[in-house]
């Protein structure tokens, strides 16, 4: 918990990194100041892209102590606006889950790599990037944590696959190799609390360590406070609950 | 690509974004998440020229009740070009 009679200061910067298929692609980088060792983040954004509710919420967990990383995935679709870049991509409908690993694993590696991070990583995502978290949780071995918000389409019927999404995330859930948070709002669309209530079996029937918050008065995306749908009783109790989350497994607090 | 419903589709015309006309080839269409109008999700239409640059772009998010009438005023439209032979009159014109 921080007090008034710390010190605190961070470096927050734009990196490049090789991901999918050694591509060089930016990413937004926010660490505490220190030696550490601190453990490491990696955010993944949402369909808005890589947006300035993201470069903030990169500096949220730094100030908060870890060394985080958020990738640009939309990277290889150019250069202009984050709006401009996302509507390319939405237009296109997104990007793949291959190239997604390939970039989140890259990312991993990265962190893994600095001397000031301990040996301990953890994934968060809202909207689209909750589902690529979940995703990346279950396919990429090396995290310590997941948080997903709101992430749609982690369970899909056959109908809804895509070659770029050919597999639902929940599909996976038998390689899942560390705890999930799930934060999720009643009255949203995508996911639906049935889709919930289908993760949250498999998380049961594949004896996996979870803790799901489902929100009463809240839709999809309740963190994003320059949206309608902005909650600030429950968004509060949410970042609540993701930080309390990510100091017991990342931290031992 | 929270919802994964867009189209994309091959055009030929100009648009304008601030006070510049520029050519427009393609139209993506999706239902999707908004970045203005204030829904979870709306009906968007972006007309672009990638050639030139993603800000070479012209975006409507509609709600699900505007698109609705406005595909129908579009096919009303067309019917009565059609009717008063007008859309020939153009196909001469292109070639």
């Amino acid at each position: 918990m921080y007090t008034t009679d710390q010190y605190e200061g961070m470096l927050a910067e734009t990196v490049v990194l090789p991901g999918y298929h050694a591509d060089l692609i930016n990413a937004y980088f926010a660490r505490p100041l220190g030696q550490g060792p601190f453990p490491g983040m990696i955010l993944i954004h949402h369909l808005p892209g890589w947006d300035e509710w993201y470069r903030e919420t990169t500096r949220k967990f730094a100030a908060h102590g870890f060394v985080t990383l958020c990738p640009n995935l939309y990277f290889r679709d150019g250069h202009g606006t984050p709006e401009d870049v996302a509507a390319k991509v939405r237009g296109a409908g997104g990007v793949s889950d291959e190239q997604v690993l390939g970039d989140v694993g890259a990312a991993l590696e990265m962190l893994l790599a600095l001397p000031y991070v301990s040996g301990k990583v953890g994934l968060f995502g809202t909207c689209s990037g909750g589902r690529h978290a979940y995703l990346c949780a279950c396919r990429i071995p090396g995290f310590s944590a997941v948080v997903d918000c709101w992430g749609g389409r982690v369970v899909m019927s056959p109908e809804e696959l895509t070659p770029k999404q050919p597999v639902a995330p929940v599909d996976y859930t038998t390689d899942l190799s560390c705890p999930v948070l799930g934060i999720f709002g009643n009255d949203d669309q995508s996911p639906t609390p049935s889709q919930v209530d289908q993760l949250e079996q498999a998380l049961i029937k594949h004896a996996k360590s979870y803790e799901f918050f489902r929100y009463e008065g809240a839709g999809h995306g309740f963190f994003y406070y320059n949206r309608p749908n902005y909650r600030q009783e429950q968004a509060v109790d949410g970042w609540t609950k993701v930080f309390a989350f990510l100091d017991r497994t990342l931290k031992g607090e | 690509m929270c919802t994964m419903i867009a189209q994309q589709v091959k055009i030929t015309g100009s648009g304008k974004a601030g006070s510049n006309w520029f050519r427009v080839d393609q139209a993506s269409v999706s239902y999707d998440h908004p970045f203005d109008m204030p829904l979870e999700y709306a009906l968007n239409i972006d007309l672009t020229n990638q050639a030139a640059g993603l800000g070479a772009r012209v975006a409507v998010e509609l709600d699900a009740e505007s698109a609705r009438r406005l595909v129908q005023v579009i096919q009303e439209v067309m019917l009565q070009a059609e009717a008063g032979g007008f859309l020939k009159k153009i196909s001469k014109m292109d070639s």
